[in-house]
Protein backbone atom coordinates (compact mmCIF):
# COMPACT_ATOMS: atom_id res chain seq x y z
CA UNK A 1 0.00 0.00 0.00
CA UNK A 2 1.44 3.24 -0.72
CA UNK A 3 -0.20 6.77 0.05
CA UNK A 4 -0.35 9.48 -2.32
CA UNK A 5 -0.25 13.09 -1.50
CA UNK A 6 -0.65 15.79 -4.29
CA UNK A 7 -0.71 19.51 -3.98
CA UNK A 8 -3.33 20.60 -6.86
CA UNK A 9 -4.84 23.49 -8.17
CA UNK A 10 -8.46 24.08 -7.04
CA UNK A 11 -9.25 24.72 -10.67
CA UNK A 12 -8.39 21.15 -11.39
CA UNK A 13 -9.99 19.54 -8.59
CA UNK A 14 -12.69 18.24 -10.62
CA UNK A 15 -10.59 16.73 -13.20
CA UNK A 16 -8.95 14.89 -10.61
CA UNK A 17 -11.50 13.68 -8.69
CA UNK A 18 -13.36 12.40 -11.70
CA UNK A 19 -10.17 10.64 -12.94
CA UNK A 20 -9.24 8.89 -9.78
CA UNK A 21 -13.53 7.36 -9.27
CA UNK A 22 -13.02 6.42 -12.98
CA UNK A 23 -9.73 4.32 -11.82
CA UNK A 24 -11.68 2.69 -9.03
CA UNK A 25 -10.56 5.07 -5.98
CA UNK A 26 -13.48 5.09 -3.87
CA UNK A 27 -12.66 7.58 -1.00
CA UNK A 28 -10.01 10.11 -0.53
CA UNK A 29 -9.96 13.58 1.37
CA UNK A 30 -8.77 16.46 0.44
CA UNK A 31 -8.06 20.46 2.46
CA UNK A 32 -7.64 23.67 1.14
CA UNK A 33 -3.77 24.62 2.06
CA UNK A 34 -1.86 27.89 1.67
CA UNK A 35 1.84 27.91 0.46
CA UNK A 36 4.05 30.37 -0.78
CA UNK A 37 5.69 29.18 -3.89
CA UNK A 38 7.40 30.51 -7.67
CA UNK A 39 3.72 31.66 -8.63
CA UNK A 40 3.55 35.52 -8.91
CA UNK A 41 0.13 36.67 -8.02
CA UNK A 42 0.08 40.72 -8.73
CA UNK A 43 -2.39 42.61 -6.75
CA UNK A 44 -3.23 46.26 -6.60
CA UNK A 45 -4.87 47.47 -3.61
CA UNK A 46 -5.96 51.16 -3.68
CA UNK A 47 -3.24 52.33 -5.81
CA UNK A 48 -0.81 49.84 -3.87
CA UNK A 49 1.24 46.94 -5.73
CA UNK A 50 1.88 43.82 -3.53
CA UNK A 51 2.25 40.58 -4.73
CA UNK A 52 0.26 37.99 -2.28
CA UNK A 53 2.54 35.59 0.08
CA UNK A 54 -0.16 33.34 0.16
CA UNK A 55 -1.18 31.05 -2.76
CA UNK A 56 -4.25 29.00 -2.17
CA UNK A 57 -4.12 25.29 -3.16
CA UNK A 58 -6.11 22.10 -2.83
CA UNK A 59 -4.13 19.16 -0.79
CA UNK A 60 -5.72 15.60 -1.68
CA UNK A 61 -4.65 12.26 0.46
CA UNK A 62 -5.12 8.74 -0.94
CA UNK A 63 -4.06 5.19 0.24
CA UNK A 64 -3.84 2.66 -3.02
CA UNK A 65 -2.50 -0.59 -3.38
CA UNK A 66 0.48 -1.20 -4.89
CA UNK A 67 -1.49 -2.29 -8.79
CA UNK A 68 -3.29 0.93 -8.38
CA UNK A 69 -0.55 2.84 -8.01
CA UNK A 70 1.30 4.14 -11.48
CA UNK A 71 -2.26 4.46 -12.99
CA UNK A 72 -3.21 6.79 -10.07
CA UNK A 73 -0.01 8.96 -10.58
CA UNK A 74 -0.92 9.03 -13.73
CA UNK A 75 -4.64 9.91 -13.28
CA UNK A 76 -3.27 12.87 -11.64
CA UNK A 77 -0.47 14.45 -13.46
CA UNK A 78 -2.87 13.78 -16.79
CA UNK A 79 -5.76 15.52 -14.85
CA UNK A 80 -3.97 18.18 -12.66
CA UNK A 81 -1.70 19.64 -15.37
CA UNK A 82 -2.24 22.69 -16.79
CA UNK A 83 1.91 23.33 -17.98
CA UNK A 84 1.64 26.64 -15.87
CA UNK A 85 4.18 27.39 -13.01
CA UNK A 86 2.14 26.20 -10.30
CA UNK A 87 0.71 22.67 -11.29
CA UNK A 88 1.68 21.38 -7.62
CA UNK A 89 3.55 18.48 -6.74
CA UNK A 90 2.76 14.55 -5.91
CA UNK A 91 4.71 12.92 -2.90
CA UNK A 92 4.45 9.20 -3.09
CA UNK A 93 4.79 7.24 0.79
CA UNK A 94 4.48 3.53 2.13
CA UNK A 95 1.54 2.96 4.10
CA UNK A 96 2.65 0.13 7.55
CA UNK A 97 -1.09 -0.58 7.94
CA UNK A 98 -4.63 0.07 6.92
CA UNK A 99 -7.72 -0.99 8.85
CA UNK A 100 -11.45 -0.58 8.22
CA UNK A 101 -12.87 -0.01 11.76
CA UNK A 102 -16.65 -1.28 11.48
CA UNK A 103 -15.43 -4.49 10.58
CA UNK A 104 -11.90 -4.70 11.65
CA UNK A 105 -10.46 -6.18 8.25
CA UNK A 106 -7.06 -4.93 7.32
CA UNK A 107 -4.85 -5.00 4.35
CA UNK A 108 -6.11 -4.05 0.81
CA UNK A 109 -9.84 -4.76 1.08
CA UNK A 110 -9.94 -1.94 3.77
CA UNK A 111 -9.14 0.66 1.61
CA UNK B 1 -51.61 73.78 6.87
CA UNK B 2 -52.06 71.90 10.08
CA UNK B 3 -51.66 68.79 6.94
CA UNK B 4 -49.30 70.18 5.19
CA UNK B 5 -47.15 70.40 8.58
CA UNK B 6 -47.68 66.68 9.02
CA UNK B 7 -47.08 66.18 6.13
CA UNK B 8 -43.36 68.20 6.12
CA UNK B 9 -42.73 66.56 9.70
CA UNK B 10 -43.17 63.42 8.58
CA UNK B 11 -40.40 63.40 5.87
CA UNK B 12 -38.19 65.10 7.78
CA UNK B 13 -38.62 62.38 10.62
CA UNK B 14 -37.85 60.10 7.97
CA UNK B 15 -34.83 61.82 6.71
CA UNK B 16 -33.78 61.59 10.57
CA UNK B 17 -34.08 57.73 10.49
CA UNK B 18 -31.93 57.37 6.70
CA UNK B 19 -29.36 59.32 8.54
CA UNK B 20 -29.45 57.13 11.23
CA UNK B 21 -28.73 54.27 9.09
CA UNK B 22 -25.23 56.22 7.39
CA UNK B 23 -23.55 55.41 10.65
CA UNK B 24 -24.37 51.24 9.60
CA UNK B 25 -23.00 52.10 6.30
CA UNK B 26 -19.80 53.79 7.89
CA UNK B 27 -19.59 51.04 10.43
CA UNK B 28 -19.25 48.35 7.37
CA UNK B 29 -17.13 50.62 4.79
CA UNK B 30 -14.74 50.71 7.98
CA UNK B 31 -15.04 47.14 9.30
CA UNK B 32 -14.46 45.66 5.21
CA UNK B 33 -11.92 47.82 4.44
CA UNK B 34 -9.85 46.81 7.24
CA UNK B 35 -8.08 43.98 8.96
CA UNK B 36 -10.10 41.04 10.09
CA UNK B 37 -8.35 40.91 13.41
CA UNK B 38 -10.11 44.55 14.33
CA UNK B 39 -13.42 44.21 13.03
CA UNK B 40 -15.29 44.06 16.77
CA UNK B 41 -13.04 47.47 17.47
CA UNK B 42 -14.64 49.16 14.49
CA UNK B 43 -17.84 48.60 15.06
CA UNK B 44 -17.13 49.28 18.84
CA UNK B 45 -16.07 52.70 17.98
CA UNK B 46 -19.46 53.13 15.66
CA UNK B 47 -21.47 52.08 18.31
CA UNK B 48 -19.83 54.03 21.02
CA UNK B 49 -19.79 57.16 18.30
CA UNK B 50 -23.53 57.29 17.88
CA UNK B 51 -24.71 56.39 21.24
CA UNK B 52 -22.30 59.20 22.60
CA UNK B 53 -22.90 61.40 20.45
CA UNK B 54 -26.43 61.44 20.87
CA UNK B 55 -26.59 61.84 24.67
CA UNK B 56 -24.07 64.43 24.48
CA UNK B 57 -25.83 66.34 21.33
CA UNK B 58 -28.85 66.33 23.61
CA UNK B 59 -26.83 67.54 27.09
CA UNK B 60 -24.46 70.40 25.32
CA UNK B 61 -24.39 70.10 21.24
CA UNK B 62 -27.75 71.06 20.38
CA UNK B 63 -28.00 74.37 22.63
CA UNK B 64 -24.74 74.94 21.66
CA UNK B 65 -25.13 74.80 18.28
CA UNK B 66 -28.62 76.46 18.20
CA UNK B 67 -28.04 79.31 20.84
CA UNK B 68 -30.27 81.87 19.57
CA UNK B 69 -27.95 84.47 18.62
CA UNK B 70 -29.67 87.84 19.88
CA UNK B 71 -29.24 90.75 17.89
CA UNK B 72 -25.97 92.44 17.61
CA UNK B 73 -24.17 89.43 19.01
CA UNK B 74 -20.94 88.87 16.80
CA UNK B 75 -22.41 85.17 16.58
CA UNK B 76 -19.06 83.36 17.86
CA UNK B 77 -20.27 81.65 20.81
CA UNK B 78 -23.55 81.59 23.11
CA UNK B 79 -24.81 78.65 24.91
CA UNK B 80 -28.63 78.20 25.93
CA UNK B 81 -28.59 75.79 28.96
CA UNK B 82 -28.09 72.29 29.43
CA UNK B 83 -30.57 69.60 27.98
CA UNK B 84 -33.66 69.90 25.82
CA UNK B 85 -36.73 72.36 26.89
CA UNK B 86 -39.49 72.31 24.63
CA UNK B 87 -40.08 76.28 23.53
CA UNK B 88 -43.44 77.76 24.49
CA UNK B 89 -46.19 78.34 21.66
CA UNK B 90 -47.65 76.33 19.02
CA UNK B 91 -45.67 73.37 17.60
CA UNK B 92 -46.10 74.56 14.23
CA UNK B 93 -44.97 77.96 14.84
CA UNK B 94 -40.93 76.63 15.46
CA UNK B 95 -39.76 76.48 12.06
CA UNK B 96 -42.69 77.93 10.25
CA UNK B 97 -44.43 74.26 9.96
CA UNK B 98 -41.15 72.59 8.69
CA UNK B 99 -41.15 70.51 11.61
CA UNK B 100 -41.17 69.90 14.96
CA UNK B 101 -38.97 70.86 18.19
CA UNK B 102 -38.28 67.28 18.78
CA UNK B 103 -37.82 66.28 14.94
CA UNK B 104 -35.44 69.69 14.95
CA UNK B 105 -32.94 67.80 17.93
CA UNK B 106 -33.39 64.35 16.53
CA UNK B 107 -32.23 65.28 13.26
CA UNK B 108 -29.42 67.35 14.13
CA UNK B 109 -28.67 64.68 16.34
CA UNK B 110 -27.91 62.11 14.35
CA UNK B 111 -25.69 64.41 12.08
CA UNK B 112 -23.60 65.53 14.73
CA UNK B 113 -22.94 62.00 15.36
CA UNK B 114 -21.59 61.56 11.60
CA UNK B 115 -18.66 63.66 12.22
CA UNK B 116 -16.99 61.54 14.78
CA UNK B 117 -17.35 58.26 12.70
CA UNK B 118 -15.53 60.27 10.14
CA UNK B 119 -12.58 60.40 12.56
CA UNK B 120 -13.19 56.47 13.65
CA UNK B 121 -12.11 55.51 9.61
CA UNK B 122 -8.67 57.25 9.56
CA UNK B 123 -7.37 56.29 12.82
CA UNK B 124 -8.81 52.46 12.40
CA UNK B 125 -6.54 49.57 13.74
CA UNK B 126 -4.42 51.53 15.85
CA UNK B 127 -6.01 53.72 17.77
CA UNK B 128 -6.24 53.13 21.60
CA UNK B 129 -9.98 52.26 22.35
CA UNK B 130 -10.41 54.67 25.64
CA UNK B 131 -8.36 57.57 23.74
CA UNK B 132 -10.62 57.57 20.64
CA UNK B 133 -13.73 57.66 22.87
CA UNK B 134 -12.34 60.62 24.92
CA UNK B 135 -11.31 62.51 21.88
CA UNK B 136 -14.62 61.85 20.09
CA UNK B 137 -16.80 63.31 23.19
CA UNK B 138 -14.80 66.32 23.15
CA UNK B 139 -14.94 66.81 19.68
CA UNK B 140 -18.80 66.49 19.07
CA UNK B 141 -19.65 68.03 22.45
CA UNK B 142 -17.46 71.13 21.88
CA UNK B 143 -16.23 71.46 18.45
CA UNK B 144 -18.93 70.42 15.91
CA UNK B 145 -21.69 72.55 17.83
CA UNK B 146 -19.30 75.55 17.89
CA UNK B 147 -19.11 75.86 14.28
CA UNK B 148 -22.02 74.25 13.58
CA UNK B 149 -23.43 77.50 15.17
CA UNK B 150 -21.44 80.28 12.99
CA UNK B 151 -23.40 78.92 9.89
CA UNK B 152 -26.56 77.05 11.05
CA UNK B 153 -27.44 78.63 13.93
CA UNK B 154 -27.32 82.09 12.93
CA UNK B 155 -23.40 83.02 13.63
CA UNK B 156 -20.99 85.35 12.02
CA UNK B 157 -20.67 83.31 8.87
CA UNK B 158 -23.93 83.27 7.75
CA UNK B 159 -24.31 87.02 8.22
CA UNK B 160 -21.33 87.02 6.25
CA UNK B 161 -22.97 85.08 3.78
CA UNK B 162 -21.30 82.00 3.83
CA UNK B 163 -23.23 78.81 1.93
CA UNK B 164 -22.81 75.30 3.43
CA UNK B 165 -26.33 73.68 2.48
CA UNK B 166 -25.96 70.51 3.92
CA UNK B 167 -22.44 70.58 5.52
CA UNK B 168 -19.08 69.72 2.93
CA UNK B 169 -17.41 71.37 5.40
CA UNK B 170 -19.61 71.80 8.20
CA UNK B 171 -19.44 67.81 8.53
CA UNK B 172 -17.47 66.58 6.42
CA UNK B 173 -14.33 68.71 6.73
CA UNK B 174 -14.93 69.25 9.97
CA UNK B 175 -14.28 65.20 10.66
CA UNK B 176 -11.78 65.44 8.02
CA UNK B 177 -9.85 67.79 9.69
CA UNK B 178 -9.87 65.66 13.00
CA UNK B 179 -8.98 62.54 10.74
CA UNK B 180 -6.04 64.29 9.27
CA UNK B 181 -4.70 65.93 12.70
CA UNK B 182 -5.57 62.49 14.95
CA UNK B 183 -3.51 60.75 11.79
CA UNK B 184 -0.42 62.97 11.88
CA UNK B 185 -0.04 62.66 15.93
CA UNK B 186 -1.03 58.66 15.92
CA UNK B 187 1.50 57.58 13.12
CA UNK B 188 0.53 54.91 10.63
CA UNK B 189 0.16 51.38 11.44
CA UNK B 190 2.60 48.57 11.62
CA UNK B 191 3.76 47.42 8.69
CA UNK B 192 1.96 49.92 6.55
CA UNK B 193 5.72 51.94 5.44
CA UNK B 194 8.84 50.04 5.82
CA UNK B 195 12.35 50.51 4.86
CA UNK B 196 10.70 52.89 1.90
CA UNK B 197 8.21 50.81 0.82
CA UNK B 198 4.60 51.71 0.91
CA UNK B 199 2.76 47.97 1.28
CA UNK B 200 -0.78 47.45 0.94
CA UNK B 201 -2.96 46.45 4.06
CA UNK B 202 -5.67 44.93 2.22
CA UNK B 203 -9.62 44.73 3.68
CA UNK B 204 -10.84 41.73 4.68
CA UNK B 205 -14.57 41.99 3.55
CA UNK B 206 -14.89 43.95 0.15
CA UNK B 207 -18.21 43.10 -0.70
CA UNK B 208 -19.34 44.36 3.03
CA UNK B 209 -17.34 47.80 2.46
CA UNK B 210 -19.67 47.97 -0.96
CA UNK B 211 -22.74 47.29 1.09
CA UNK B 212 -21.54 50.07 3.23
CA UNK B 213 -21.04 52.61 0.46
CA UNK B 214 -24.62 51.71 -1.20
CA UNK B 215 -26.05 52.22 2.56
CA UNK B 216 -24.14 55.70 3.08
CA UNK B 217 -25.52 56.60 -0.40
CA UNK B 218 -29.43 55.48 0.66
CA UNK B 219 -28.66 57.81 4.14
CA UNK B 220 -27.59 60.60 1.61
CA UNK B 221 -31.07 61.23 0.68
CA UNK B 222 -31.75 62.13 4.16
CA UNK B 223 -28.75 64.03 4.79
CA UNK B 224 -29.48 66.24 1.30
CA UNK B 225 -33.07 66.16 1.29
CA UNK B 226 -33.69 66.75 4.64
CA UNK B 227 -31.04 69.77 4.46
CA UNK B 228 -34.01 71.73 2.85
CA UNK B 229 -35.63 71.42 6.44
CA UNK B 230 -39.71 70.98 5.04
CA UNK B 231 -41.04 68.20 2.02
CA UNK B 232 -41.08 71.85 0.00
CA UNK B 233 -42.06 69.16 -3.29
CA UNK B 234 -39.46 71.00 -5.80
CA UNK B 235 -36.41 72.02 -3.58
CA UNK B 236 -36.31 68.31 -1.82
CA UNK B 237 -36.93 66.47 -5.41
CA UNK B 238 -34.25 68.49 -7.24
CA UNK B 239 -31.79 68.16 -4.49
CA UNK B 240 -32.26 64.55 -4.38
CA UNK B 241 -31.43 64.29 -8.15
CA UNK B 242 -28.33 66.58 -8.08
CA UNK B 243 -26.72 64.43 -5.12
CA UNK B 244 -27.54 61.02 -7.19
CA UNK B 245 -26.05 62.76 -10.25
CA UNK B 246 -22.83 64.15 -8.55
CA UNK B 247 -22.38 60.40 -6.69
CA UNK B 248 -22.79 58.57 -10.26
CA UNK B 249 -20.38 60.93 -11.72
CA UNK B 250 -17.87 60.84 -9.07
CA UNK B 251 -17.69 57.11 -9.13
CA UNK B 252 -17.59 56.65 -12.70
CA UNK B 253 -14.41 59.47 -12.70
CA UNK B 254 -13.02 57.66 -10.35
CA UNK B 255 -12.94 54.16 -11.61
CA UNK B 256 -11.81 55.35 -14.85
CA UNK B 257 -8.84 57.71 -13.49
CA UNK B 258 -8.18 54.57 -11.14
CA UNK B 259 -8.02 52.17 -13.74
CA UNK B 260 -5.29 54.89 -16.19
CA UNK B 261 -3.74 55.39 -13.10
CA UNK B 262 -3.02 51.94 -11.46
CA UNK B 263 -3.92 49.41 -14.52
CA UNK B 264 -6.59 47.12 -12.41
CA UNK B 265 -10.52 48.36 -11.98
CA UNK B 266 -9.85 48.69 -8.04
CA UNK B 267 -13.81 48.48 -6.34
CA UNK B 268 -12.32 50.58 -3.25
CA UNK B 269 -11.59 53.34 -5.83
CA UNK B 270 -15.15 53.26 -7.71
CA UNK B 271 -16.62 53.27 -3.99
CA UNK B 272 -14.53 56.13 -3.01
CA UNK B 273 -15.82 57.80 -5.96
CA UNK B 274 -19.16 57.54 -5.09
CA UNK B 275 -18.29 59.13 -1.81
CA UNK B 276 -16.22 61.41 -3.27
CA UNK B 277 -18.86 63.22 -5.11
CA UNK B 278 -21.42 62.91 -2.61
CA UNK B 279 -19.39 65.08 -0.08
CA UNK B 280 -18.85 67.08 -2.92
CA UNK B 281 -22.39 68.17 -3.50
CA UNK B 282 -23.34 67.98 -0.33
CA UNK B 283 -22.62 71.93 0.08
CA UNK B 284 -24.11 73.22 -3.03
CA UNK B 285 -26.94 70.63 -3.73
CA UNK B 286 -30.03 73.05 -3.50
CA UNK B 287 -27.90 76.12 -5.66
CA UNK B 288 -27.06 74.09 -8.54
CA UNK B 289 -28.30 72.79 -12.00
CA UNK B 290 -28.30 68.93 -13.13
CA UNK B 291 -24.97 69.99 -15.16
CA UNK B 292 -23.35 71.50 -12.91
CA UNK B 293 -24.03 68.78 -10.20
CA UNK B 294 -22.66 66.17 -12.53
CA UNK B 295 -19.16 68.47 -12.85
CA UNK B 296 -19.17 69.06 -9.45
CA UNK B 297 -19.36 65.52 -8.64
CA UNK B 298 -16.86 64.35 -11.43
CA UNK B 299 -14.15 66.45 -10.30
CA UNK B 300 -14.80 64.91 -7.10
CA UNK B 301 -13.97 61.50 -8.44
CA UNK B 302 -10.71 63.23 -9.85
CA UNK B 303 -9.64 64.99 -6.81
CA UNK B 304 -10.33 61.47 -4.15
CA UNK B 305 -8.49 59.41 -6.25
CA UNK B 306 -5.26 61.69 -6.49
CA UNK B 307 -6.43 62.55 -2.31
CA UNK B 308 -5.92 59.12 -1.52
CA UNK B 309 -2.89 58.78 -3.40
CA UNK B 310 -1.00 61.71 -1.98
CA UNK B 311 -1.93 61.10 1.33
CA UNK B 312 -0.64 57.71 1.26
CA UNK B 313 2.30 57.93 -1.34
CA UNK B 314 3.63 61.11 -0.77
CA UNK B 315 2.80 62.20 2.79
CA UNK B 316 2.85 58.89 4.48
CA UNK B 317 -0.45 59.40 6.21
CA UNK B 318 -1.95 56.08 6.53
CA UNK B 319 -5.94 56.35 6.11
CA UNK B 320 -6.81 52.75 5.90
CA UNK B 321 -10.61 54.54 4.44
CA UNK B 322 -9.53 57.43 2.11
CA UNK B 323 -11.57 59.61 4.84
CA UNK B 324 -9.20 62.11 4.55
CA UNK B 325 -9.82 62.28 0.73
CA UNK B 326 -13.19 61.52 0.53
CA UNK B 327 -14.53 63.84 3.37
CA UNK B 328 -11.63 66.96 3.87
CA UNK B 329 -10.62 67.38 0.52
CA UNK B 330 -13.76 66.63 -1.29
CA UNK B 331 -15.63 68.87 1.34
CA UNK B 332 -13.34 71.80 0.48
CA UNK B 333 -13.66 71.24 -3.03
CA UNK B 334 -17.68 71.09 -2.73
CA UNK B 335 -17.74 74.76 -0.65
CA UNK B 336 -15.89 76.54 -2.97
CA UNK B 337 -17.68 75.29 -6.31
CA UNK B 338 -20.48 76.84 -3.94
CA UNK B 339 -18.65 80.50 -5.38
CA UNK B 340 -17.77 78.61 -8.92
CA UNK B 341 -21.15 77.14 -9.95
CA UNK B 342 -24.66 77.53 -9.67
CA UNK B 343 -26.75 80.22 -8.18
CA UNK B 344 -24.56 81.89 -5.69
CA UNK B 345 -21.32 82.21 -8.34
CA UNK B 346 -19.18 85.00 -8.12
CA UNK B 347 -16.10 86.41 -6.46
CA UNK B 348 -17.46 88.04 -3.65
CA UNK B 349 -19.12 84.50 -2.92
CA UNK B 350 -16.31 82.59 -3.69
CA UNK B 351 -14.21 84.86 -1.13
CA UNK B 352 -16.72 84.18 1.71
CA UNK B 353 -16.72 80.32 0.72
CA UNK B 354 -12.87 80.50 1.17
CA UNK B 355 -12.76 82.58 4.18
CA UNK B 356 -15.68 80.65 6.00
CA UNK B 357 -12.98 76.99 4.81
CA UNK B 358 -9.92 78.88 6.23
CA UNK B 359 -11.60 79.57 9.40
CA UNK B 360 -13.13 76.56 10.16
CA UNK B 361 -10.03 74.52 9.07
CA UNK B 362 -7.99 76.35 11.97
CA UNK B 363 -10.63 76.49 14.38
CA UNK B 364 -10.92 72.19 13.73
CA UNK B 365 -6.81 72.08 13.22
CA UNK B 366 -6.58 74.07 16.94
CA UNK B 367 -9.06 72.38 18.42
CA UNK B 368 -8.34 68.79 17.33
CA UNK B 369 -4.68 69.55 18.40
CA UNK B 370 -5.71 70.56 21.83
CA UNK B 371 -8.05 67.58 22.48
CA UNK B 372 -5.69 64.93 20.98
CA UNK B 373 -3.08 66.73 23.68
CA UNK B 374 -5.49 66.29 26.69
CA UNK B 375 -6.22 62.63 25.39
CA UNK B 376 -2.33 61.80 24.72
CA UNK B 377 -1.43 62.89 28.12
CA UNK B 378 -4.53 61.29 29.89
CA UNK B 379 -5.24 57.66 28.54
CA UNK B 380 -2.99 58.07 25.63
CA UNK B 381 -3.89 57.89 21.84
CA UNK B 382 -2.03 54.67 20.71
CA UNK B 383 -2.52 51.42 21.11
CA UNK B 384 -0.46 48.79 22.42
CA UNK B 385 2.66 47.55 19.90
CA UNK B 386 1.51 43.78 20.76
CA UNK B 387 -2.18 44.71 20.58
CA UNK B 388 -2.50 46.07 17.50
CA UNK B 389 0.40 43.00 15.96
CA UNK B 390 -2.24 40.72 17.59
CA UNK B 391 -5.26 42.72 16.61
CA UNK B 392 -7.37 44.53 19.04
CA UNK B 393 -10.17 42.33 18.97
CA UNK B 394 -8.56 39.57 20.90
CA UNK B 395 -6.75 42.08 23.12
CA UNK B 396 -8.61 44.96 23.92
CA UNK B 397 -12.27 43.04 23.52
CA UNK B 398 -11.67 39.37 24.20
CA UNK B 399 -13.14 38.33 21.40
CA UNK B 400 -13.52 37.03 17.77
CA UNK B 401 -15.09 38.82 14.88
CA UNK B 402 -15.74 35.72 13.45
CA UNK B 403 -15.16 32.29 15.90
CA UNK B 404 -15.95 29.14 14.50
CA UNK B 405 -15.32 30.06 11.04
CA UNK B 406 -12.82 29.08 8.83
CA UNK B 407 -9.70 31.77 8.83
CA UNK B 408 -6.41 32.31 6.77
Amino acid sequence: MKKIEAIIRESQFLKVRDALKDLGVKHFTYWDVTGVGKEKQPHVYRGVNYESLAISRRFISLVVSEELLDEAINAILDSASTNEVGDGKIFVLPVEKSIRIRTKESGTSSL
Amino acid sequence: MEALFTANNVWMMICTALVFIMHLGFGFLEMGLTRQKNAINIFFKNFFVITMGILVYYLIGFNLMYPGFSDGSPGIIDFAGFGLTLPGGEAIDYADGGYTYWTDFLFQAVFAATAATIVSGAVAERVKIEGFMIFSLLYVAIAYPIVGSWQWGGGWLSQLGFHDFAGSTLVHSVGGWAALMFVYFLGPRIGKYENGRINALPGHNLPLAAAGVLILWLGWFGFNGGSILSAEPTSTSLVLVNTCLAASAGAIVAFIVAKLSFKSFDLTMFMNGVLGGLVGITAGADQMNVIESIVIGGLSGVIVVYGITLLDKALKLDDPVGAIAVHLICGIWGTLAVGLFGNLAGGAQFLHQAVGVGVIGLFCVVSAIIFLFITKYTVGIRAKRDYEIQGLDCTEHAMDAYSDFQTK
